[in-house]
């Protein structure tokens, strides 16, 4: 037998071992102090994954605190495995989001899969049904053979793992920056339906109660992972393949199943996944949420490699695995639920009251650690926060409008940026429409999901423009979840609630930090102003290559209602005659737009204005007039400003197309300025009276049956297009980027 | 009528299958699990798409060795109606229901889209709603639906009319004969990559699949109706 030789407790505090997983000398000075005594190796492993920044949050808990997280429909806030929302009928709607941005950047394909893996359990430990996922993504350019090769590989990787085990990927966004070119960033996140009377917790109650462990055995992989997606990638992070896990997501269907059918049963006291930590953190946070402790004997435990010690088995992430609290004596009803599907539900351990993690290897107590010190007293850091030299620089700056000089070839271009190109390469590869409830499929504003036995659907959407964030973070943070409503609105449904995955760099530069509590501020008052609180969510520091941060990018999860199936309304335009409004004010806003960044190949200024009262305001006329049914298509007004908007609206419109006139002094703000709280909305001629009486908006032209989109600008045609043209552009743009 | 929808660990279009038989059709239905061994009482067998046993080795290969599939023979050699679509229908290739086998799409990758199919023969207890040649659209969800054969075997599904469904315009996959479903010889036994139970509600988007379900019924019917 190999015989792993281990650092005593004396070798980790002189040698510093420690360092190397990530404490720092201040915090081992704590945990010297929690323990009254020096740890050894695999309490010192304990303590580095549940007080890195991706388990303990310890460098952004005083931003996470601006969040509004309670509302009148919440019936679980942040702390769970997921957040959930009533939506009537004794249903709940229970969500979450969540990144695996370096796993992907390591092993893309991976990478994603486990993301996918992790965001679905989550949702399913909470006792949910999962029906549907979403995504969001950021990938350089598509320039290099490499950044071609990440995306291709994180898309199949979502595929991979959505597709086999049966849970439609219905929605997403993607973007395109040379900022993410070294760190791209991959959120995945999961909606699931779920009856009030079957919630669950992840909490470990009832002394001596069994702890059991089902699902995928333990390997040596995954180990660190959470550590290792505290830190920032260099040279060195491929070393750090070993730390990725890898996905079955056919065993997640059998655990997924099974789990369903075990949480109606009774004997079953809590359940949690075991997501990044592993069995530390699912058995640390359960105890620490009773208020109780776990002792575990790891022999017990299922492992797939042999000699594996205590230290990696409590560190491995390997995939597909559930930690259960079952009533004591009841162990064998709960296994013979998990044996139908093949899985072996097995008692490794048990609740204590001494709110302690015990754990036992080979007749040894091998740790022995307050659960809450683990869980909960991570140590919470206020880190110094400075305004960078740039925003300055770009606040003092006046708005200025690009020169155009041919608008046709201008809007061809705009159509053929990756950022606002279709994106149907990619969801073509994506089962949206399994379990039969799309109702409306990944390519407008928000898909919709049926709940089936219901007259009721679920709108969801993910949303982020990062460059505004960049521009200015509070402004930009408003945007994202202005957007995000925006989108879920334009479908005919009201926003319930957001999670949000906050990607950013690292937070011990006073400016990165900055950035992050900027846009949590704007977020937070967007968050109020729409009553859409945050559910759940996840933090990704140190999304940096080799010191460069990515743009701040807080991507919002945002999941609406829709009350009445009829009310559900997609993009396009619909027929010939309608009437085409456009709802909101154009300003000269160019600051971080497409169209800036394509003749400048950069972006600079200040980010669009928004006032939330005016977009709240929109946003109620347009629901108001959806549900009295006189809108036939809604559309909101974003990348590429109206012009994209307009020719969006035609690119599922078969056959039809548009003359519309607009108003303004300059052509080019008229057509692309991405000035916010703005929407394209067609409207039947017979509904004009009643829809202009409840909306401000301005009547700008009609649907016509020519297959052309015609655009005056006061009084001078500027753009006249075949629809096939822009089409053509649009569709083929990643494809012809990727080739 | 009572139709059998038939669960393999991994499948995942089970449920959809459920609801065309059930609330589409207003037919009984049930979950039938892989490692039962009768269907007694079932006059109809669904097996779904999906990822049995992971679609490791290859697709349909481990699901063929499940208890039930003797069973299914069975109905199949009763002369019930088995409809397999897309991991069922590469579940009756592996179990010799029906001849060929499936390779990987021609790009490679996963597709999922509303596709039109022809109606190559109208005349099969799936397809008698349906008039010939006629264009229908049907989703495919799939990464493995390039069906190919020998010559000697597409020889013979074309002698005997069995080949039921191609792609029209665009093949997807790279099939032969841009073939995207078959029937055996009997004309009971249909397997298809596109999933009909996908189509059966305009609320989704189509509901051109449910002629095929509607078109089980209807034989189904006729032939018990005499002996009422």
């Amino acid at each position: 037998m190999l015989l792993k030789l281990e650092p005593s407790p004396e070798q980790i505090k002189s040698g510093k071992v420690y360092q190397e997983m990530g404490i720092s000398d201040e915090e081992f000075k704590r945990i010297e102090e929690i323990l009254g005594r020096l740890p050894n190796y695999t309490e010192t492993g304990l303590f580095s994954v549940m007080w890195s920044e991706h388990c303990s949050y310890k460098n952004s808990k005083p931003v996470l605190k601006k969040f509004p997280v309670t509302g009148e429909r919440v019936l679980q806030g942040p702390g769970e495995g997921a957040g959930i929302v009533d939506i009537g009928d004794s249903q709940a709607v229970v969500f979450k989001i969540e990144s695996h941005n370096h796993p992907s950047a390591i092993e893309p394909y991976q990478g994603a899969a486990t993301g996918v893996g992790g965001i679905i359990r989550d949702v399913f430990s909470m006792g949910a049904r999962p029906i549907a996922l979403l995504n969001s993504l950021r990938f350089g350019e598509l320039k290099s053979a490499r950044g071609k090769y990440l995306f291709e590989e994180v898309v199949a990787g979502i595929a991979g793992y959505g597709n086999c085990i049966g849970i439609p990927t219905v929605g997403g966004e993607i973007q395109f920056d040379p900022c993410y070119e070294g760190n791209p960033l991959v959120n995945a996140m999961c909606v699931g339906v779920i009856d009030h009377k079957d919630i669950k917790k992840g909490q470990a109650h009832g002394v001596g109660n069994t702890v059991m462990y089902v699902g995928a055995k333990t390997g040596r992989d995954g180990i660190h992972g959470a550590t290792f997606a505290s830190e920032e990638l260099n040279e060195q992070s491929e070393e750090k393949r070993p730390a990725v896990q890898v996905g079955d997501p056919f065993m997640e269907k059998l655990l997924l199943e099974a789990c369903l059918e075990v949480v109606q049963s009774d004997a079953l006291v809590g359940i949690q996944d075991m997501g990044a930590a592993g069995l530390t953190s699912s058995s640390a946070e359960m105890a620490s949420k009773a208020g109780s402790g776990i002792e575990m004997n790891l022999d017990l435990v299922p492992q797939r490699e042999t000699g594996m010690n205590a230290y990696e088995m409590m560190l491995s992430e390997s995939q597909e695995r559930m930690l259960l609290v079952v009533q004591k004596g009841r162990e064998q009803e709960i296994a013979s639920l998990f044996e139908k599907y093949g899985l072996e539900a097995v008692s490794i351990g048990h609740v204590t009251d001494d709110k302690m993690l015990r754990l036992v290897h080979q007749g040894e107590v091998v740790a022995e650690v307050p659960a809450d010190a683990l869980a909960e007293d991570a140590p919470v850091y206020y880190k110094p926060s400075k305004i960078p030299e740039y925003y300055h620089a770009f606040q003092a700056m006046e708005n200025e409008i690009p020169a155009v000089e041919d608008m046709e070839q201008t809007l061809i271009n705009l159509l053929k940026q990756p950022t606002i190109a279709s994106k149907e390469w990619v969801y073509d590869q994506y089962d949206y429409m399994v379990r039969t409830n799309t109702i409306v499929a990944p390519g407008s504003d928000a898909a919709l999901v049926r709940i089936r036995g219901t007259e009721k659907a679920l709108a969801m959407t993910t949303d982020c423009n990062s460059r505004y964030i960049y521009l200015d973070p509070e402004t930009g943070g408003k945007i994202a979840v202005a957007e995000a409503a925006r989108n879920i609105v334009c479908s005919g449904a009201e926003p319930l609630a957001i999670t949000d995955c906050l990607n950013f760099g690292n937070p011990e530069k006073p400016e990165i930090f900055w950035q992050l509590e900027k846009a949590a501020d704007g977020m937070s008052a967007a968050c109020r102003m729409f009553n859409a609180p945050v559910i759940s969510g996840n933090v990704s520091l140190y999304n940096e290559t080799n010191g460069t941060a990515v743009y701040p990018t807080p991507v919002i999860g945002m999941v609406g209602l829709v009350r009445d199936l009829k009310h559900a309304t997609t993009q396009e335009f619909k027929q010939d005659g309608d009437l085409i409004y456009l709802l909101g004010e154009t300003k000269a806003e160019f600051g971080g737009s497409e169209l800036q960044k394509l003749i400048h190949g950069e972006i600079f200024g200040k980010a669009p204005s928004l006032n939330l009262e005016v977009e709240k305001e929109y946003q109620n006329q347009i629901l108001t007039a959806i549900r009295a049914g006189v809108v036939a298509s809604a559309h909101d007004v974003s990348e590429g400003g109206v012009a994209v908007a307009l020719a969006e609206s035609l690119m599922g419109a078969n056959g039809l197309g548009a003359e519309v006139a607009l108003e303004g002094e300059a052509a080019v703000t008229a057509l692309f300025s991405e000035s916010q709280s703005r929407f394209i909305l067609s409207v039947k001629a017979e509904h004009q009276a009643e829809f202009e009486r409840l909306t401000d908006a301005a009547l700008i032209g009609k649907v016509t049956d020519t297959s052309k989109l015609t655009i005056m600008v006061a009084g001078t045609e500027e753009i006249k297009l075949e629809v096939n043209q822009m089409k053509e552009a649009w569709k083929g743009a990643i494809p012809c980027l990727l080739n | 009528m009572r139709f059998a929808v038939i669960v393999f660990p991994g499948s995942n279009c089970d449920v959809d299958m459920y609801h065309a038989a059930k609330d589409e059709l207003g037919e009984e239905a049930e979950y039938v699990w892989h490692d039962e061994t009768s269907l007694d009482g079932f006059d109809a067998v669904l097996l779904p798409g999906g990822f049995s046993f992971g679609d490791y080795l290859r697709t349909g290969a481990i699901a063929r060795f499940s208890p039930i599939m003797n069973e299914i023979v069975k109905a199949a050699e009763a002369g019930k109606p088995v409809l397999g679509v897309c991991n069922g229908f590469q579940v009756l290739l592996e179990a010799g229901l029906l001849p060929g086998a499936m390779r990987r799409n021609e790009s490679l990758k996963f597709i999922c889209r509303p596709v039109n199919l022809t109606v190559k023969n109208n005349e099969t207890i799936f397809t008698s709603l349906y008039k010939q040649d006629e264009v229908i659209q049907i989703p495919i969800a799939h990464g493995e639906g390039n069906y190919y054969c020998d010559d000697e075997t597409l020889a013979v599904l074309k002698d005997n009319k069995q080949i039921v469904f191609t792609y029209e315009g665009t093949n997807p996959n790279g099939s032969i004969e841009n073939i995207a479903g078959i029937i055996n010889k009997q004309g009971n036994v249909l397997g298809m990559m596109p999933h009909p139970e996908r189509a059966v509600d305009p609320l989704l988007g189509g509901a051109d699949g449910l002629k095929l379900f509607k078109s089980i019924v209807k034989q189904w019917r006729e032939s018990h109706a005499v002996k009422a």
